[in-house]
C-alpha cells in the first residue's frame, strides 16, 4: 500500500512586521512544516506502523528553500519525498487551488497511491481546499476534515470521522482510493529523533518541473491586488503598571462584576 | 449574465445561520438587476425554502435528495443547477461541509476558487477580502475570470430579513448513484463531561501561551480563587491538556458567559466565534498585536506568569 502526503512549507509572521508590496518582508517572517500537515504526516506513519508495507510518500510544491521543511518530514519517517517547482511558478504571487490540485495530481497519477492524507489547510493561507480539488482532479474519493480513521485496506474502505462545527462529528465511510484533508488533533505528532534526522539526509528527495509532470500552467485565475494589516476597531482598556500593579487594577474591576469568590 | 446562485447549509433538520447570510451576499454581487437563486438541498425542502424566503430572494430551488448533507449529491446537484441557470458566480458558506464540497465542485466546473471571502467588491472585475499569513494580513484578490465560486466566512454579511415574496421551484435532478463513493453512516456529539462551559458565568480560559501541560496549575488555581470554570482554545484540546468538552470555538462550544478572561489566547476567528457573545472579555497576553485585542474589553499586554499569579494572589 502507499499514502502519499501533501506537505507544505508555511510563513509565520513576526509579531512585528512589515508589508512589501504584496508580500510581508522576508526577514520577518519564519518558514515551518504546515501544522495541519504534520498530523497528516504522522497519520500515514501511525498507518504503516499498524500495517505493515506502507510506503508513505510526501509531496511538496515548493522553492528549493522548502527543502528543509521536507527534510524533517523524511526525518519524521516518510520514505521520500518529491518537491515540484519551476521559474514560472515562482512567479505567481497567490498559487490558487485549482493550480495546485493539478501539479499535485500530476504526481499522484506517477505515484498511484491507494490513500492521499492532505492537511485541511495551510497555516498562512488557509484556503482549505487542494485535498478536495485533488480529489475531484483525480476522479478519487475524499472527505474534508477528518479527526479519526479507520482504514480497513483488505475492502479498501476507510471510515472517519469529520469534525463538524459546534462539538458534533459525522461518521461517514469512503472507499478507496481516497483523499482525507486531515484535521489537527488526530493524533500526537512525533519528534524527530538523532537516528531519523541523520537518515533523512540520504533518503530521496525528487524535483520535478510541471513540464515533467505533464502539468501546463494555465493563465492565472487570482492575483493579489493589496495587502495590508487589518484596522482594528480595538476598544480596549488597558490595565498597566506591571504585572502587580495591573492585576490590582484588573480584580478591582472584576470584583466590580460580581466576581468573588 | 450577473445572476448568483447560493447553495444554503442545513444540519439535523435545522438551517445554519450562514444560510440566511448568503442572499446579503448575494445581493452585493447581482446588483439591482441580477437574481438572487439560492438552493436547498436535502432535508425538509419546502419547511427550508419557506424559512429562506426573505427579502432580496428571488428563486428558491429545493432539491429532495436524502436528508443529510452528502458531498456527492451537493457537488452533482449543484453542477446541473449551473448548467440550468448559468449564474455568474456561485457562493458557498465556509464551513466545514462547505470544505468538503466546493473545491471539488469548482474542480469540476472549471470555476477558479476563493475560500473564507470576508468582503466583495464588484467593479466591472470582481476583487475579494480575504486573510493571509495566519490572520494578521488583509489580502485583496482579483479574480481573473467572469465566473467564480466563493465561500463566504460566516457572520461577516447581515443575515436577510423580512418576508419576501420568492419563487420557489422544485429542481428535478437525475443523480448518478454509481458516483456516490461516500456514505455517513451517523453522528457523534463529542465530549459530554461533568462540566458544561456554555453554562458557567465566568470562564477562565487557556491558550497556547501557557506552553507546558504543567503550567495549566496557575490558570485552575486562578479559577478555583475566582469560583469560575476552565475552558481553553483548540490548542490545549488538541495537545490533550484538557477534554474536548472545555474548548470553545467554531469546533467547540459557543459561550456567553458575564465574564471571559482569555489567558495567552491569540484570539484566531474559529476561537472567536465562540466566544464573542460574552458580556466582558478580559484579555492577558504579552503580543499587543494578537488578535484578541479586536474584541477584548480590558486587556493587560504582560507576560501571562506573572500577571495570573498576581490575580489570584488578589482573591486569595
Amino acid at each position: 500500500m502507499k499514502v502519499l502526503v501533501t506537505v507544505a512549507e508555511v510563513a509565520e509572521a513576526d509579531d512585528e512586521f512589515e508589508i512589501d508590496g504584496l508580500t510581508i518582508d522576508d526577514r520577518y517572517l519564519t518558514f515551518d512544516l504546515n501544522e495541519w500537515d504534520n498530523y497528516a504526516l504522522e497519520e500515514a506513519i501511525q498507518l504503516r506502523e499498524a500495517l505493515g508495507e506502507v510506503e508513505v510518500v510526501s509531496v511538496t510544491i515548493g522553492p528549493e528553500r522548502a527543502e528543509e521543511t521536507i527534510r524533517q518530514g523524511l526525518a519524521k519517517g516518510a520514505d521520500r519525498a518529491i518537491r515540484v517547482w519551476d521559474d514560472e511558478l515562482a512567479a505567481l504571487d497567490l498559487l490558487d487551488s485549482g493550480t495546485k490540485a493539478s501539479l499535485l495530481a500530476g504526481v499522484a497519477r506517477e505515484e498511484e497511491p491507494d490513500l492521499i492524507l492532505s492537511g485541511v489547510q495551510s497555516a498562512d493561507g488557509a484556503f482549505g481546499a487542494t485535498g478536495v480539488a485533488l480529489a475531484a482532479e483525480l476522479g478519487y474519493q475524499w472527505a474534508a476534515v477528518v479527526n479519526q480513521l479507520d482504514l480497513d485496506a483488505d475492502d479498501g474502505v476507510a471510515s472517519v470521522h469529520r469534525e463538524l462545527e459546534g462539538g458534533v462529528e459525522e461518521l461517514t465511510d469512503v472507499e478507496l482510493p481516497a483523499v482525507l484533508t486531515i484535521q489537527t488533533g488526530i493524533n500526537e505528532p512525533r519528534y524527530a529523533s538523532l537516528r531519523g534526522i541523520r537518515q533523512a539526509q540520504t533518503k530521496p528527495l525528487d524535483v520535478k518541473t510541471p513540464e515533467e509532470l505533464g502539468v501546463e500552467l494555465g493563465e492565472p485565475v487570482l492575483s493579489l491586488t493589496s495587502l495590508a494589516e487589518p484596522e482594528t476597531e480595538s476598544d480596549v482598556t488597558y490595565f498597566e503598571g506591571g504585572a502587580d500593579e495591573s492585576a490590582t487594577q484588573l480584580a478591582e474591576l472584576l470584583r466590580e462584576r460580581g466576581v468573588d469568590a | 449574465m450577473s445572476d448568483v446562485l447560493a447553495i444554503t447549509e442545513h444540519r439535523r433538520g435545522e438551517l445554519r445561520d450562514v444560510s440566511f447570510e448568503l442572499p446579503t451576499a448575494c445581493r452585493e454581487l447581482a446588483g439591482e438587476s441580477g437574481d438572487v437563486h439560492l438552493a436547498v438541498i436535502g432535508g425538509d425542502v419546502d419547511a427550508f425554502a419557506a424559512e429562506l424566503d426573505r427579502d432580496g430572494v428571488d428563486v428558491i430551488h429545493t432539491v429532495a435528495e436524502g436528508e443529510e448533507f452528502n458531498h456527492d449529491v451537493y457537488t452533482q446537484v449543484v453542477e446541473a443547477l449551473v448548467a440550468a441557470l448559468e449564474p455568474r458566480y456561485v457562493l458557498a458558506p465556509h464551513s466545514v461541509n462547505g470544505l468538503d464540497y466546493a473545491p471539488a465542485l469548482a474542480q469540476r466546473l472549471g470555476y477558479p476558487l476563493v475560500t473564507d471571502v470576508v468582503a466583495c467588491d464588484l467593479d466591472g472585475e470582481l476583487t475579494v477580502t480575504r486573510e493571509l499569513y495566519n490572520g494578521k494580513t488583509e489580502a485583496g484578490v482579483a479574480v481573473e475570470s467572469e465566473l467564480a465560486l466563493l465561500t463566504i466566512r460566516p457572520g461577516e454579511w447581515e443575515p436577510a430579513e423580512g418576508a419576501g415574496d420568492a419563487r420557489i421551484e422544485a429542481f428535478d435532478v437525475e443523480l448518478d448513484e454509481s458516483a456516490v463513493g461516500s456514505t455517513v453512516t451517523g453522528f457523534e456529539e463529542v465530549g459530554a463531561g461533568d462540566v458544561d462551559i456554555s453554562e458557567a458565568d465566568v470562564l477562565v480560559s487557556v491558550g497556547r501561551g501557557i506552553q507546558e501541560e504543567e503550567n495549566l496549575d496557575i490558570i485552575f488555581e486562578l479559577a478555583d480563587a475566582l469560583e469560575a470554570t476552565v475552558s481553553s482554545s483548540r490548542p490545549i484540546v488538541d495537545n490533550g491538556w484538557l477534554p474536548p468538552d472545555r474548548q470553545v470555538g467554531q469546533s467547540g462550544k459557543q459561550v456567553t458567559p458575564e465574564v471571559y478572561i482569555a489567558i495567552g489566547i491569540s484570539g484566531a476567528v474559529q476561537h472567536v466565534a465562540g466566544m464573542k457573545g460574552a458580556e466582558t472579555i478580559i484579555a492577558i497576553n504579552d503580543d499587543p498585536s494578537a488578535p484578541i485585542y479586536d474584541i477584548a474589553d480590558y486587556g493587560i499586554v504582560d507576560d501571562l506568569f506573572d500577571v495570573v499569579p498576581a490575580l489570584t494572589e488578589q482573591f486569595s
